[in-house]
């Protein structure tokens, strides 16, 4: 096998494993290879927790045949733990696997291993993961965003092509721009969550990284489509992702003026002016449009995910799964697992949570909070029903920050301020990289109208081809 | 809307979580912060618009009451400690004492 197979991406690896070129197991000891390499030493990147063996039979068939991937550690797997980087899930095992995951196995795939995240997903840095934190693999020094944090070091590390992640508010799309990789979140419903260990129901996605727009859509081509398993899981056909390069002629892209506040760091800015005059040089127009509820999607969206997530994690208490601390009866047993189970992130976001559906706070906080989703859902409906095929804006305010270097709580939710809008409308989202400020990678972001992936894509695959080699410089 | 140390209190025991004292006071002035960002929300004008939007939503999809085949790689068995004709066996309830005969 030539030595850069897994570097070509995944549709490559997919071809030469297909074609009797290479073999699964000669692709799995490259990936090993890169794995054990980039966890060695103190500083190693920690993105793989639990590693997998290599199958005993692997298909040489399949859209993705020997192609490496790792699994977000809060999706289902039969054959390795499955515990949302928790003390209170420490070494338990799923009786059924995620839907996702088996989808991926069935069309070849090879699951390296569990990737590490924050804590049930909480968080925006996958600092808050029992395993310790995972390190950037372009800079160790800093975070490499979250939750999905370890699936985006594992491909940014080029361990696979491809990953899975999960994304509540931008968990995808946030650590795919510190990493300088693509990520993915699909319209609410095009993926199932049959195995996704829930946090917040109702904003919920399975969603692939890649290392290029091409790996990302491959994945979800493969992944998307409906599941019985899933009530909320959409039966719409799913149309092709893989829709390649090609001119933009007719296509509108819309400029959300809230996301170019006047504090933006006129880097990034900089950078997104780049990537919006490639877009114009490929045919598209640029316009720019209003989303005027922008500013409250992190209000809402910090209300509403904790308070699905203290329901969503009342299950977690030393009965049915991991953990149990004995106590004094069966209530003091309940408390004292959960206190040692849950870290701080967690049960910060269980009180919050807890708090905002209480008597006396339901209306003024948690109605009123689904209220203003609602507004800013109608924002984004008014926008594309004006002629708008896809918006572009930041993923985030700025580069990776160093790990450690946020402590305050709503300091940390605000680097999710451009993603979380995309989870509370249900839209499809991508991350790419445009570019790098001080040789960090610098994402910029694709939203489209739900379930219109396609043009998402068409965008994506003609701003990275626009962009080539600018994108990482 | 201050949240007090008996608010913290009172949440944590419906959610079943044991606070040490000691972390009290550290909670109560992180929700306070959090909390004291969320009071944008009360000044917009929203009143109606969840109701629209929950009557313009697709809706859930329903499916045929019938078992599902979620793919188990243990048998059902294996999941509890004793099973009887199909059923899973479990410890007497001290409650139920009076209930007749038990497992």
């Amino acid at each position: 096998m030539s030595a850069s197979l897994i570097d070509r991406g995944a549709a490559a690896i997919a071809a030469a494993v297909q074609a009797g070129e290479s073999t699964p197991a000669a692709v799995w000891t490259e990936a090993v290879g890169r794995l054990d390499a980039s966890h060695a030493g103190p500083d190693g990147i920690n993105a793989v927790v639990h590693r997998a063996s290599l199958p005993a039979t692997s298909a040489s068939t399949g859209a993705l045949a020997g192609v490496p991937v790792a699994i977000k550690d809060n999706l289902a797997t039969f054959d390795l733990p499955t515990t949302c980087g928790s003390r209170i899930l420490e070494g338990w095992v799923s009786p059924y696997e995620a839907t996702a995951v088996r989808r991926l196995r069935e069309a070849g795939a090879l699951v390296v291993g569990k990737a590490n995240m924050d804590e049930f997903a909480m968080g925006s840095s996958t600092e808050h993961s029992c395993y310790g934190p995972t390190r950037n693999p372009v800079d160790r020094s800093r975070a490499p965003g979250g939750s999905s944090g370890g699936s985006a070091a594992a491909v940014a590390a080029r361990i696979a092509p491809i990953a899975l992640g999960s994304e509540t508010g931008g968990s995808v799309r946030q650590p795919a721009a510190f990493c300088g990789i693509v990520g993915v979140k699909p319209t609410y419903g095009r993926v199932s969550r049959h195995g996704l260990v829930a946090f917040a129901s109702s904003l919920d996605c399975v969603a692939p990284f890649g290392r290029t727009v091409d790996d990302a859509a491959l994945a979800l081509e493969v992944i998307a489509g409906h599941d019985p398993l899933d009530a909320t899981s959409s039966d719409r056909p799913v149309p092709a992702m893989r829709v390649g390069e090609g001119r933009l002629d007719g296509v509108v892209i819309g400029v959300p003026r809230e996301y170019f506040p006047a504090s933006l760091d006129p880097r990034v800015r900089a950078h997104c002016d780049r990537a919006l005059d490639a877009l114009r040089a490929r045919g598209a127009t640029v316009r720019e449009v209003s989303l005027p509820h922008t500013e409250l999607a992190i209000p809402v969206y910090y209300i509403l995910a904790p308070a699905e997530a203290s329901a969503n994690l009342a299950r977690f208490d030393g009965v049915r799964y991991g953990l149990r601390v004995p106590a004094d009866g069966v209530q003091a047993m309940y408390g004292a697992t959960r206190a040692a189970g849950f870290g701080p992130e967690v049960t910060r976001r269980i009180l919050l949570g807890t708090y905002v559906l209480s008597a006396g706070f339901y209306d003024a906080y948690y109605r009123k909070a689904q209220e203003v989703r609602a507004l800013i859902t109608r924002d984004f409906d008014a926008v594309f029903a004006d002629g708008v095929h896809a918006l572009f804006t930041p993923t985030t305010p700025g580069p990776a920050f160093a790990l450690g270097a946020i402590s305050d709580p709503y300091e940390m939710y605000l680097s999710d301020i451009y993603t979380v809008t995309a989870n509370l409308a249900g839209l499809p989202g991508l991350s790419l990289p445009i570019g790098r400020l001080e040789g960090l990678p610098v994402g910029g972001q694709l939203l489209a109208a739900r379930f219109d992936e396609p043009t998402m894509f068409r965008v994506a695959y003609a701003l990275e081809a626009a962009l080539g080699p600018e994108a990482h410089r | 809307m201050a949240v007090t140390p008996e608010d913290v209190r009172h949440v944590a025991a419906l959610a079943r979580l044991t606070i040490p004292e000691t972390q009290l006071a550290g909670y109560v002035e992180q929700l306070n912060g959090i909390l004291g960002h969320m009071d944008a929300l009360q000044r917009v004008a929203s009143a109606g618009a969840a109701q629209a939007a929950d009557d313009a939503a697709e809706g859930m999809r329903l499916r045929d009451d019938a078992p599902g085949a979620i793919a188990l790689n243990a048998q059902p068995e294996a999941f509890a400690p004793a099973v009887r004709d199909g059923f899973f066996l479990v410890p007497r309830l001290a409650t139920h004492e009076d209930a007749g005969e038990g497992a």
